[in-house]
């Protein structure tokens, strides 16, 4: 008995041990990771670049529309913004743009809007479907005069891992995909603080991370190389996400 | 003398020799294609399976239909994290290293199976030796085979290099429907494939069914290996791994015949 358990775990032991193994070695890691990019050659191949994603009807939604990751940024600054109902909130586009902007959030939510019913997916597996309220990305980019040297619309974000600021980054068939949101409603009503108020991304075709909450600046740029750890967001600097997150 | 008449007799009445030992004979059972596919996707599944119980570990409730989070009815949940680190890649919780196996490992897995159904369309591995006959279909038929497994009396002879209805059924079954299934229901999983290919999520449901599926066609992959390697080792594992390895098979003798 005690034989046989210990040959079941010394066999276990090995495989297990060559995985981890296999799974911190530098080489091994970089052949995982270009699985990455095949997977989104391959996805870009197959759609149509603006394919979208289901839209639903009001009575497929979520009852309740789950948070995930910060619910309420912790600053001093974001604190004095959500007791001011946001209205001294502004939004800015800058980097490679022609025609920088800061718009106050009361403008942006005059400016003309989508309305959309969409899953959204996270990378944990569970999902939830909500309606969605916000300025089509592509409108803002157009206003500020995109400069054709931009490959990456960067969003930096109000809230803090620590004492790292959040991020995330899309190329540009995603910015100027029809249903890529700057969103500030959910279910008809202005966005809850744990869903991201006063502003996040909805970008459709990927998984819940890339979808930036708590909006301050929209940052256009040719490479993501200079920003924080150079990967393109938080989660892909410091634990290792896809930055590609369609599946 | 009367004495040449009995030994005659006795010459007569004396039972034959018995016939020499039937050689071992070896015949050639596997083909390359299968060899090369089988321990491909042995490896393949070893590892999607390892790392899906991993990623499975991130959020371990499963849900019918087109949504599914913490508030909703789940048909199968778990508390914390319920698979323990012998049976994930990696063996310590880590979502994103899960992922990259996983996903990366999933190309593998695909396309060796499309490779594999292709080719074995081309050389006629599927019709001839995959595909049921009618008479084996037939209920007394498969009563009977169930009735000899469960006595672990193997086929021996030529029946021993054709493969049995039970294991028709089963290898049709996962080369034809689960393993398929397994590639559709993960695919119905990305947010990209449902804008592609919008009838995916017709097809099964909605994301969260198509998850819940993914893992139950997992359960039913994991009990079939199970099953098979029982199988493997009770019907003499030498002979069994070495035929897949080399495709040559030592023909157990033919009991039936005298």
């Amino acid at each position: 008995m005690d034989r046989r358990r210990f040959i079941a775990t010394g066999a276990s032991g090995l495989l297990l041990g060559g995985c981890d193994r296999l799974n911190n070695s530098p080489g091994f890691r970089g052949l995982l990771r270009s699985a990455e990019k095949l997977t989104m050659a391959s996805q870009r191949l197959i759609s149509p670049r603006e394919a979208l994603a289901r839209e639903f009807a009001p009575s497929d939604r979520s009852p309740i529309f789950r948070s995930n990751g910060t619910r309420m940024p912790g600053t001093p600054e974001y604190a004095q913004h959500a007791a001011e109902q946001f209205v001294n909130w502004r939004l800015v586009v800058d980097g490679l743009v022609a025609r920088p902007l800061s718009i106050p959030l009361q403008t942006l939510r005059t400016l003309p809007h989508r309305t959309q019913i969409t899953r959204h997916d996270c990378v944990e597996g569970w999902s939830a479907i909500g309606k969605w309220h916000g300025v089509q990305l592509w409108r803002l980019l157009q206003h500020a005069a995109l400069s054709s040297r931009a490959n990456y619309i960067v969003f930096h974000c109000a809230d803090r891992f620590g004492d790292k600021p959040y991020y995330e980054s899309i190329d540009l068939v995603d910015a100027f995909h029809p249903q890529t949101l700057i969103a500030w409603g959910l279910n008809d009503h202005l966005l809850p603080i744990p869903n991201g108020a006063p502003l996040r991304l909805r970008v459709e075709r990927q998984l819940g991370y890339k979808h930036a909450k708590y909006i301050e600046r929209i940052e256009a740029v040719d490479s993501l190389a200079a920003i924080q750890g150079g990967k393109g967001g938080y989660w892909e600097d410091n634990v290792d996400y896809e930055w590609y997150a369609g599946i | 003398m009367n004495d040449e008449p009995i030994i005659d007799d006795v010459i007569e009445d004396e039972p034959p020799p018995p016939p020499p030992a039937p050689p071992s004979r070896i015949a050639y059972r596997h083909r390359l294609p299968t060899r090369l596919w089988h321990w491909v996707n042995a490896l393949t599944v070893f590892v999607m399976l390892m790392s899906g119980l991993m990623i499975f570990n991130a959020h371990p409730h499963l849900y019918w239909g087109k949504f599914g989070a913490n508030f909703d009815h789940s048909w199968l949940s778990f508390r914390g994290r319920p698979i323990p680190g012998w049976a994930t890649i990696p063996s310590t919780y880590n979502l994103a290293a899960a992922r990259r196996w996983h996903l990366a490992f999933a190309w593998l897995l695909s396309l060796s199976l499309i490779i594999f159904l292709v080719t074995s369309l081309f050389n006629r591995h599927a019709q001839r030796d995959l595909a049921p006959t009618r008479d084996e279909v037939r209920p007394s038929h498969v009563w009977h085979d169930i009735q000899e497994h469960a006595r672990l009396s193997f086929p021996t002879g030529d029946a021993a290099l054709r493969y049995n209805i039970l294991q028709k059924l089963s290898y049709v079954s996962v080369i034809f429907v689960l393993l398929p299934l397994m590639v559709l229901t993960g695919l119905t999983m990305s947010p990209a494939m449902d804008a592609a290919w919008p009838w995916l999520l017709d097809l099964f449901g909605g994301r969260q069914s198509a998850r819940s599926i993914h893992f139950i066609c997992a359960a039913l992959l994991l009990g079939f290996i199970v099953v098979h390697l029982t199988m493997v080792a009770l019907a003499g594992p030498i002979n069994e791994i070495g035929s897949m390895i080399t495709g040559r098979f030592r023909v157990p003798p033919d009991k039936s015949q005298p």
